[in-house]
């Protein structure tokens, strides 16, 4: 029998598809780090469309802060961005400081960088690995994890925690350092040093990774403050800001007389004071390499901020001070400060009135905000770029839901 | 906040934005009337000297306290109050505005207060109000997509408001 044309189109039309189609990521998709869902709409490989979906992990901490006091509020930080509780307990700590008008021990300053320097690098090192599973190679990730394990064991003789701390709290910290640490720190410092290279070579400067990340998921620096892109997202946009350098005075006062460069690049070159891998020809500025790149940059100057402050610590006379009590009451009125974290600035807003119980508890998170832009990088680009996109956004689940 | 002298422009430019204002708090702010806040925040935005080009994050405050014997001796009126942060990237200060709505909209239970979006300013703002409308509820006008954003789209309540009941019972999941 011979077919009409017509008949012949609809067969055609049925086999192979040309219209849209929704494709879901997520919830619990390998690459979305944690809980979070994504919808692409798509034609053919082209994503046309994106929307995450967001609050899987919705704990209501906002609402629990408004029945405990300021330092019992402390471990809810630590469950938001899980992967740096240091930098969550130090925010809050400081925002609940700047409403009391509290300074800390010049010794407790010193340990407080000590400390959250440190969590940066093992943030930055998750961040790392978990890109490299995201864009398909497995290995980076466990020489990441390799080097942040022994992070994670400093951490444990600390504060007998390896993942929620609680060490930094309102006022200080919960105890002071072990005898002996300080070497132990040291010698995984100069251990750690000549491996950042490896990773190089596994990542920054493999031709693959350049080929998966170069060019891809721009993100303009314009675009980036209008969405309120903070951290290694707005910097890899080449936007010179470090709240740990622009930051309110409580913030910066804590980094007062310590020497770092800003991870960012700035008339067409990055800092120069160590030995970088230089930016491949193929790379622009704002792309995902840049990204990950200044995530990189910033464990080297965290490096060298750990080794300032281990000087500083060890040279401090004086005792390190006790924290404020559980209770301890707060003036009415109501705060809002933003520090550095790893992912971006974290900001935390009080309400207080006058009892030692918080009336409103708000944490602004950054991942929130570098999610958000997720759906225009990802406009245009293909399905398997979009882990690429959003892994460089280096996104904590945690933090996002609250 | 560095400077005081756009509060003055602020005040020329848009007549009747400025309602209040406490220079001397911890965190300088200004009260800003509820329907002014959308140009309020365009003038801040493109006009003013300091521009003010990064919203950092808006905060309802549920300005209720549901037990009466409380409820007497508090020294306000209920009300829910709306706080956005905001940034300037060249100028590195911040300016932090209070919006003051009633807790429902002509005092009727379950309308919600009505504010304009500033979407239109700041994309950034669009999950902020989404994540304010879910929590704390209030409506903005003018956002492109609001609905809830945390919570479930069929959940009922603003669990960050003080008078806020758990539900018993979520799809057949028992809730205390």
């Amino acid at each position: 029998m011979v077919q009409t044309l017509d008949e012949d189109q609809r067969i055609i039309e049925f086999d192979v598809r040309t219209d849209e189609m929704l494709v879901n990521m997520g919830p619990q998709h390998p690459s979305t780090h944690g809980v979070l869902r994504l919808v692409l709409r798509t034609d053919g490989e082209i994503v046309s469309e994106l929307e995450p979906h967001i609050g899987y992990l919705h704990r209501c901490a906002e609402k629990i802060g408004e029945n405990l006091t300021a330092r019992q509020w402390i471990p809810y930080t630590d469950r938001m961005d899980y992967l740096a509780a240091m930098n969550m307990n130090l925010g809050w700590s400081l925002a609940v400081e700047k409403l009391l008008r509290y300074q800390v021990s010049e010794k407790a300053r010193h340990l407080r960088v000590l400390i959250v320097e440190l969590n940066r690098i093992a943030s930055h090192l998750v961040g790392m690995g978990a890109y490299g599973l995201d864009l398909g190679t497995f290995s980076p990730f466990l020489y990441a994890f390799r080097e942040r394990e022994k992070i994670l064991d400093l951490y444990e003789e600390v504060c007998g925690a390896r993942l929620t701390y609680s060490y930094i709290t309102v006022g200080g910290m919960t105890a002071d350092l072990p005898p002996g640490w300080l070497q132990r720190c040291e010698a995984f410092l100069d251990q750690f040093e000549p491996i950042i290279q490896e990773y190089h070579t596994l990542l920054t400067t493999n031709a693959i990774f350049v080929k998966r990340t170069a060019t891809i998921g721009v993100l303009s620096p314009e675009m980036a403050i209008d969405y309120g892109c903070t951290g290694p997202v707005l910097r890899g946009s080449g936007v010179d800001i470090d709240l740990r350098r622009d930051g309110e005075s409580i913030y910066t006062a804590m980094y007062d007389g310590y020497a770092f460069e800003v991870a960012v690049m700035k008339n067409g070159h990055y800092p120069r004071d160590h030995k970088y891998p230089a930016v491949p020809k193929d790379a622009v500025l704002g792309d995902c390499w840049h990204r990950f790149f200044v995530r990189m940059l910033e464990v080297v100057q965290s490096m060298d901020l750990v080794r300032q402050s281990i000087d500083r610590y060890s040279q401090c006379k004086g005792a390190l001070g006790e924290p404020l009590k559980l209770a301890e009451k707060l003036p009415a009125g109501d705060t809002y400060l933003e520090t550095e974290c790893p992912k971006g600035q974290m900001g935390f807003y009080l309400v207080t009135d006058g009892t030692p119980i918080p009336w409103r508890v708000r944490a602004r998170s950054s991942s929130f905000s570098n999610l958000a832009v997720s759906p225009e990088l990802c406009r245009g680009c293909l399905i398997a770029d979009v882990p690429a996109v959003v892994g460089s956004l280096d996104v904590v689940m945690g933090e996002i839901d609250r | 906040m560095r400077g005081t002298d756009f509060i003055s422009e602020l005040e020329a430019s848009i007549e009747g934005s400025l309602v209040g204002r406490d220079l001397e708090a911890v965190d300088p702010w200004l009260e800003i009337a509820a329907d002014k806040i959308l140009e309020t925040c365009r003038w801040l935005k493109e006009s003013c000297e300091i521009r003010f080009d990064g919203l950092q994050c808006i905060t309802a405050i549920d300005w209720f306290e549901p037990d009466p014997k409380k409820a007497s001796k508090v020294k306000w009126e209920p009300h829910t109050e709306v706080v956005y942060h905001l940034w300037s990237t060249k100028a590195r200060a911040s300016l932090v505005l209070k919006v003051k709505l009633p807790r429902w909209q002509g005092n009727e239970p379950g309308k919600l207060p009505e504010l304009s979006s500033v979407v239109s300013v700041w994309r950034g703002a669009d999950w902020h109000e989404r994540e304010v409308f879910d929590l704390s509820g209030v409506q903005f006008n003018g956002h492109p997509d609001l609905r809830r954003i945390l919570c479930p789209e069929d959940w009922e309540g603003y669990p960050l408001r003080k008078d806020y009941e758990m539900p018993l019972e979520y799809h057949g999941m028992r809730g205390r």
